[in-house]
């Protein structure tokens, strides 16, 4: 009695879980459209391209109020430097955690860029406005060619300085001993 | 932007405290006008409404019921969130809770802590529409009337900022429990299961992660592993029994229990299926924990267990001495609080303190013990145990595995042993101990 009231629940939960409730309506294509998430392979990124000159005087014009004229920061985080500055052992010396230095994929910078900048007017640049201002932050940091154009196959390709300095989290923690008291 | 305040030591911190003008108080409640409790108190504070203060409330009419209204606190309750001082600007930062002034577990809404990256966005609920794509059956958008039309759960849950407690690495940091974990707030959160939409939409084989995006202006992104996703996140549009608060994600937010808080991804407008994590700029440049050798962790989703002493915490003064309850918060990302131990010595003696009910998975834990002050310095210190039977650490031992590594290396997930400093006059400080 009680394994055939277990079957029949079972059944029954089953049957739930593959009805489907139907409620919402199909995407379109077209709603889709405004969402550009790049993955770190480049899958996703969309068509468009920019020159490192044509960045330069978009960057001047939108940028480097907050991120200084030389990227080196202000209002806004610094973009360019700190090679080297990360392994430290020094409680008063501070890594330089920029995209030069620290970031480990250059399609994070289309994205971000693309979304979240300027500032003050989010989503406001065009895909061939955010090549452009990558190839610029990138020739910036000397990880491309002053002559560059970037585009989705170009920016995918872009083997960025700290792309190995990740590791996957070994927590739960195992901690030495506490010292004695 | 995310917390890259780092930790700092010189004030000022936090923003300075609401103007409380106390000196005529006296006065001021005997003569029991409005214009009185003005002139004594300055404006109401923040959630309360101004009223006359008779000299005998049984001895005249109270304020009349409304037909209709939202209740506020009382005129004299002046606690408040406060803002993190150091960041530049007011639309990417973050306020803490008002955890000394905190009873029980959960938190008001209008003091759960925020963080933000480019400030309170405002959705009208009527035009937002939650889109679930990439390697699904069917691209699918719901309404938030779809959405509710789901079956739907609740849950006493705790959100934790990543960050909190990022002043207090090297040195005492801020002054106030507020400051140093008021990045913490439990509320109950109601909402559909993610596992439910993602049954809906049919998650192809091959997907392992899930972009989940933000309508508002930092458009926030973080990819969530589609095995947490099935496990026990939440679509929540309820908190503490109302809507959510603009601050906390109104109309819809992502809650994905004990994991960092900045992936409880707030006006939720996009979930992307993928293969792969999506490695956004705050799962890589951010939200990751740089350590002594130059490399990095990333993807540290879970808040390990932590606890911190309430009362009597720093800027209080104990009154004399005698009984005084200690009292605080205990709570993990990895599962239910099993044990709390309190010391009043630094760490030399450990007494069990008294769980109270419900001790729930995730959820913050309410922890007392009674004390007899004599009235001698004392160090204040609690560690807890969680259900996994991890320890929380002292901060020496975390420093030993993360280092300090420059006041903006170590900075995410700081869960050691908080320790407040007793002096002979009852004036109770941060101390490292």
């Amino acid at each position: 009695m009680r394994n055939t009231l277990w079957l029949l629940l079972l059944a029954s939960s089953v049957a739930l879980a593959q009805d489907r409730f139907g409620f919402g309506a199909p995407a379109t294509q077209q709603e889709l459209s405004q969402f550009v998430s790049p993955l770190a392979d480049g899958r996703g990124l969309p068509a468009g391209s920019g020159s490192v000159q044509a960045g330069k005087e978009l960057y001047t014009a939108q940028c480097a109020a907050c991120h200084g004229g030389n990227l080196e920061g202000g209002q806004g985080d610094r973009l360019v430097g700190g090679r080297g500055s990360l392994a430290n052992g020094d409680p008063a010396k501070a890594p330089v955690k920029t995209v030069e230095s620290y970031w480990p994929y250059a399609t994070t910078l289309f994205d971000y860029i693309r979304r979240a900048m300027p500032f003050t007017a989010p989503g406001s640049l065009s895909n061939d406005q955010v090549y452009a201002l990558c190839a610029y932050i990138l020739a910036q940091a000397k990880i491309v060619p002053d002559s560059s154009t970037l585009d989705a196959r170009s920016l995918a390709a872009v083997r960025m300085p700290n792309r190995d300095g990740f590791v996957a989290d070994p927590r739960p923690e195992r901690f030495p001993p506490p010292a004695q008291k | 932007m995310a917390c890259r305040g780092g930790p700092a030591h010189d004030a000022p911190l936090m923003q300075p405290p609401l103007p409380r003008r106390r000196f005529l108080q006296a006065s001021a409640v005997a003569l029991g006008t409005a214009a009185a409790w003005r002139e004594a108190h300055g404006a109401p504070p923040p959630g309360a409404a101004e009223h006359d203060v008779p000299a005998d409330p049984g001895k005249a009419l109270g304020v009349p019921l409304p037909d209709e209204g939202y209740g506020l606190r009382s005129q004299f309750e002046t606690v408040v969130r406060q803002r993190y001082g150091k960041t530049s600007t007011p639309y990417s930062s973050w306020t803490f809770t008002p955890l000394q002034e905190s009873v029980g577990i959960i938190t008001p809404s209008g003091l759960h802590f925020e963080r933000s990256h480019a400030g309170t966005a405002i959705i009208d609920p009527a035009k937002h529409f939650l889109f679930v794509h990439g390697m699904v059956r069917e691209p699918r958008k719901y309404s938030m009337k779809d959405l509710k039309r789901f079956p739907s759960v609740s849950r006493l849950l705790f959100i934790e900022c990543s960050g909190n407690t990022l002043t207090e690495w090297a040195k005492p940091g801020l002054p106030t429990v507020q400051g140093t974990h008021g990045l913490t707030s439990t509320s109950e959160w109601t909402g559909v299961p993610l596992a439910t939409i993602l049954r809906e939409a049919g998650v192809e084989a091959r997907a392992k992660w899930i972009l989940a995006e933000g309508a508002d202006g930092a458009a926030m992104t973080r990819s969530i592993p589609l095995d947490k996703a099935m496990k026990d996140c939440l679509l929540a549009y309820g908190q503490n029994g109302e809507a959510i608060r603009p601050e906390q994600g109104y109309p819809l937010r992502l809650v994905v229990p004990g994991f960092e808080g900045n992936m409880n991804i707030k006006w939720l407008r996009r979930l992307q299926v993928a293969d792969a994590p999506f490695m956004t700029r705050e799962e890589t440049s951010k939200y990751t924990d740089l350590l002594p050798d130059g490399k990095a962790r990333q993807f540290t989703f879970e808040m390990e267990a932590k606890s911190v002493i309430t009362s009597p915490s720093g800027g209080m003064r104990l009154e004399g001495r005698g009984f005084h309850e200690i009292s605080g918060l205990a709570w993990s990302g990895r599962g239910a609080i099993r044990r709390v131990e309190v010391s009043v010595d630094g760490g030399r003696l450990w007494q069990p303190a008294a769980l109270e009910e419900p001790v729930l998975a995730l959820c913050h834990t309410r922890f007392r013990l009674p004390w007899r002050w004599d009235g001698g310095e004392a160090i204040l210190q609690s560690r807890c145990v969680d259900e996994t039977g991890y320890v929380q650490p002292t901060i020496d031992q975390l420093v030993a595995v993360r280092g300090l590594n420059g006041p903006t290396g170590s900075v995410y997930h700081l869960n050691g042993v908080q320790s407040w400093k007793v002096a002979s006059d009852g004036a109770v400080t941060n101390v490292h101990a």
